[in-house]
């Protein structure tokens, strides 16, 4: 990784970036690595009900209580960033295999190409991301794969962007010139001399997508558009805890909420970090 | 009494490696009506010099000890309120880059306006806007071009319409960084020829800091050469040319071609300028000169006087 | 005399990009005329200086004659072949022949490529050699730079180096593949001046070890001065005046010329300026003066040079001048 981005060598020397970074790395990991371990972990099978009784506050026996199906809140907030997890992985690796190219070949070619692809991409880019996706989610059906989908779909005209202003930015600069000169076919400087250098900005704009699809597909669930009530999510426990609010059990939204704000903070704390680290504001 | 009195200034900049001294004890001072050329290559500290006359060191850089005085005001340690007083109105200061020095939404008027206003806001603004066409008149632009905005200037108009704009308030000491590097060849000569007539009808005082000797030789009464934050050599710009004492100076003016000598053979230094995050021990140019010996390896040379000029090298110090 | 590079009536204009507005109302184009009719050749073994300041087309007609960009019209042959026939896989490995070193150290080279690489991908582009063919000729040339030893370097990225060392990594890599032709475009005007005479230095033994032909393109007479066989001053788009170095500098005839030369600045305070300096400042290449393109702000000009333009005539052998009255 520090090959194919130097910058990221002594984070801890770079400031209140690498910082960013590192925290916000730091709570990603840790939170995967919960999601993992979380069947060793669990005291209980967070989809079993009745294992306690319903809808009790945080006790002993059941540090963040349980909800109104007699499951343990704790089991479940182990085990409930699997889903999560899994969509917004899927989304960034459809948005890099649909987006990049796109992103790359159009801005590169320029031309109608460019501008047939900056239509349609500055099209979807016009629609509020979250309605976007419920309508496409809507469309497909519940599932991981299709959140996933609906949810690259949204995210996939801002890969097209950074990465355009991006590629028309680096074309002009002489060493793309060089390419030139030494008789590189176009296929190579694209590949060689340009994708590298965009590169950077690509890995940040997907920890922004991270970000979103963590919370978007929390949304999703919310509207119920998620998936079977059976699966520990997040989602659901975010959908139901709304519901049990006015009865009094907060413990069935916080802990959950809380933890989906952390997953989303921590993305959102790295690909700021990273942004500046690549395209740095303040100069010496 | 001089104008300006520098003393020991040290201007640090903290980076994530090390603290590096940009400026390290340097000492100047300058008289009214004189011309100071600054010379250097890049990063050797005069701007930052220049800069810490009126207290604008960017952050990361600090100044961290010494005394600057001009007049009966100390700089580095006036009230923020008396320190804004000085700029532009006792000092006025030329950056390198007119493009971006000047607003592009607003009118050169208003700039002019907004310049007077600060520090005489009693003044109405078609009174200063007067005072505005009257120095472009002075420096040769139409003064209809007042309502015009900065990209309706070519790169010689906009340097011109800075050093109007320094010179607005009638500071008592002008400084100028780099004022020619991005013009033309025949624009350069023209900007010159107008600093140097400037000189001679306003009585300037000059601070001219440049990496181009030759607009130093043909302006300056004093030459100063900084190498890695410190003064190498200070003297009469007649007597620097002439007889350079530092290998410094003597290996940069001969690597500047001159088209009036004929066969002239240039010459270079190897090597590069010193890290100032590790510094090498004693003389800061010893690695590069031919003449160090022993000492210049362990210790570092201050600043003598020489000939009546000032040099900082082990050769002249026979102490 | 063994013409290498022959360029005739070369043109460029770069249409003006017009505001939406502007385009719906006026069908009227404007270009920028950056060459307008330039022709001159460059002898095998030379190295001819194109002297002039910024809008004067010598970065474009630099680029032009490596056929990195399409002329608008008139032709350059080089050995004889006309580029204008060059195109795709026969433009690309006629590129062997002719290379470029750039002005800006920083930007010619890419951050994420390592110097070593950086040079070795003009000898694999053109296919020349086996993999470690190439590199052993990469670990040649970087010490033929001084860049030595080869392993101190070779895995270096960009901004690891000085800026003189990055200079030569450009120099190593315009060279490795043993052109003919290198168009130089102000190679130490971003390199510290105490620098900057080392890679002059450097440019001239290579230009004889490989047996080189520079087209050196720059702002700085006195480095021209210092350089050069031949020199081409541009204004404008035109060639005003050529000749050798010692025609041009020594006896030069275009009143630009002339100002150029009393503009430079001159290291010695002792030395009388005798300046003639024009008034104004360049004008905008989209709509040149009429006629000749000098006279708005030449001290000499009479009638005829507002309507007529006049065209580059020998007053002695080899020294050309484009000028109804030249100041012989």
């Amino acid at each position: 990784m520090v090959q194919l981005l130097p910058q990221l060598s002594n984070l801890r020397q770079r400031g209140l970036a690498g910082w960013a970074i590192l925290i916000g790395a730091a709570i990603v990991a840790a939170m995967a690595i919960m999601t993992v371990v979380s069947p060793w972990i669990s005291p209980y099978n967070p989809i079993a009900i009745n294992v306690g009784p319903i809808l009790s506050a945080p006790s002993a026996q059941f540090p963040l209580g349980t909800n109104h199906l007699g499951q343990d809140m704790l089991s479940r907030v182990f085990s409930g960033g699997a889903i999560m997890f899994q969509v917004a992985v899927l989304s960034v690796i459809v948005c890099l295999v649909v987006g990049v190219p796109i992103g790359l070949f159009a801005s590169y070619l320029g031309g109608y190409t460019d501008k047939v692809a900056s239509l349609v991409m500055d099209s979807i880019y016009a629609f509020p991301g979250l309605v976007l996706a419920i309508a496409i989610a809507a469309m497909l059906g519940p599932g991981v794969v299709n959140m996933a989908l609906s949810i690259a779909v949204v995210y996939v005209p801002s890969y097209f962007r950074i990465i355009r202003s991006q590629v028309l930015t680096i074309k002009e600069l002489p060493y793309v010139e060089a390419a030139s000169i030494m008789g590189a076919k176009s296929r190579t400087t694209l590949f060689r001399y340009i994708l590298p250098n965009v590169i950077p900005s690509i890995v940040a704009v997907a920890t922004i997508n991270f970000a979103d699809a963590v919370l978007t597909s929390a949304g999703l669930t919310f509207v119920g558009l998620g998936l079977p009530v059976s699966t520990p999510d997040w989602g659901w426990d975010l959908t139901y805890g709304r519901r049990l609010l006015p009865s009094g059990a907060w413990w069935v939204i916080a802990f959950p909420g809380l933890m989906v704000v952390l997953l989303a903070l921590g993305f959102t704390m790295m690909g700021e970090g990273l942004s500046e680290l690549f395209n740095p504001r303040l100069q010496k | 009494m001089p104008l300006l009195d520098i003393e020991s200034l040290v201007v640090e900049y903290h980076t994530l490696r090390a603290n590096v001294k940009a400026v390290d004890r340097v000492s100047l001072s300058m008289e009214k009506g004189h011309t100071l050329g600054l010379v250097g290559e890049s990063g050797c500290g005069k701007s930052t010099l220049g800069l810490s006359t009126v207290r604008l060191v960017p952050p990361p850089g600090k100044i961290a000890s010494g005394h600057i005085v001009l007049g009966e005001t100390d700089i580095i340690n006036c009230s923020d309120e008396e320190i804004r007083k000085v700029r532009g109105k006792r000092v006025g200061y030329i950056f390198q880059d007119p493009m971006t020095s000047l607003n592009p939404v607003k009118r050169i008027g208003a700039h002019f306006v907004e310049m007077i206003h600060t520090h005489e806001p009693e003044v109405s603004k078609q009174d200063a806007l007067k005072r505005g066409k009257d120095v472009l008149e002075r420096l040769g632009i139409l003064p209809e071009r007042i309502d015009d905005f900065p990209h309706q200037f070519s790169g010689g108009m906009r340097q011109r319409v800075m050093i109007g704009l320094a010179l607005a308030l009638g500071p008592d000491l002008l400084i100028a960084d780099e004022p020619t590097t991005s013009l033309d060849v025949i624009v350069e000569a023209q900007i010159v020829e107008l600093l140097k007539e400037l000189k001679e009808s306003l009585k300037l005082t000059l601070i001219l800091i440049t990496h181009n000797i030759g607009i130093v030789a043909e302006t300056a009464d004093r030459v100063a050469v900084m190498y890695a934050g410190r003064i190498a050599e200070l003297g009469q710009t007649g007597d620097l040319f002439e007889k350079p004492m530092h290998p410094y100076t003597q290996a940069l003016l001969s690597s500047v071609p001159n088209i009036t000598k004929k066969g002239q053979v240039l010459s270079w230094i190897p090597g590069a300028p010193p890290d100032l995050a590790e510094p090498p021990l004693g003389c800061l140019y010893h690695p590069r000169c031919p003449h160090a010996f022993d000492r210049c390896k362990k210790e570092e040379p201050l600043l003598t006087k020489r000939n009546g000029s000032q040099v900082a090298c082990h050769l002249y110090d026979k102490r | 005399m063994d013409n290498l590079l022959t360029v005739t009536n070369l043109k460029k204009y770069f249409p003006v990009e017009k505001g939406f507005l502007d385009r719906l109302l006026t069908s009227q184009k404007s270009f920028v005329h950056a060459v307008d009719d330039v022709s001159f050749s460059v002898n095998r073994g030379d190295i001819l200086g194109l002297v002039g300041e910024s809008g004067s087309g010598k970065s474009t007609t630099g680029r032009l004659c490596l056929k990195l960009i399409e002329p608008t019209s008139g032709s350059i042959l080089f050995e004889g072949v006309d580029l204008a026939k060059l195109h795709g896989e026969e433009l690309r490995r006629f590129r062997k022949n002719m290379q470029l070193i750039f002005q800006d150290p920083m930007s010619s080279l890419s951050p994420r490529i390592k110097i070593g690489d950086a040079i070795r991908h003009a000898l694999s582009f053109q296919g020349v050699g086996t993999a470690s063919e190439q590199t052993e000729r990469t670990r040649a040339i970087l010490e033929r730079v001084g860049l030595k030893p080869w392993s101190n370097f070779y895995d270096r990225y960009p901004h690891q180096l000085s800026g003189g060392q990055r200079q030569r990594v450009v120099i190593a890599r315009a060279l490795v593949l043993n052109p003919k032709f290198v168009v130089a475009d102000e190679p130490i005007a971003m390199v510290d001046v105490s620098v900057r005479a080392q890679i002059l230095e450097l440019m001239l033994e290579l230009k004889k070890e490989f047996d080189l032909t520079y087209l050196f393109i720059t702002h700085d007479l006195a480095m021209a001065n210092y350089v050069c066989h031949s020199i081409a001053i541009m204004y404008l788009g035109r060639i005003v005046e050529t000749g050798s170095k010692e025609d041009v500098f020594g006896r030069p005839l275009h009143p630009y010329t002339l100002a150029l030369l009393s503009s430079i600045p001159v290291p010695d305070p002792k030395a009388k300026l005798e300046r003639i300096i024009p008034k104004g400042e360049i004008p905008s290449p989209i709509n040149p003066p009429k006629g000749c393109r000098f006279h708005p702000r030449c001290p000499y000009a009479q009638a005829i040079c507002s309507e007529r333009e006049p065209q580059l005539e020998e007053t002695e052998p080899s020294h050309m001048v484009a000028c109804f009255f030249p100041r012989t």
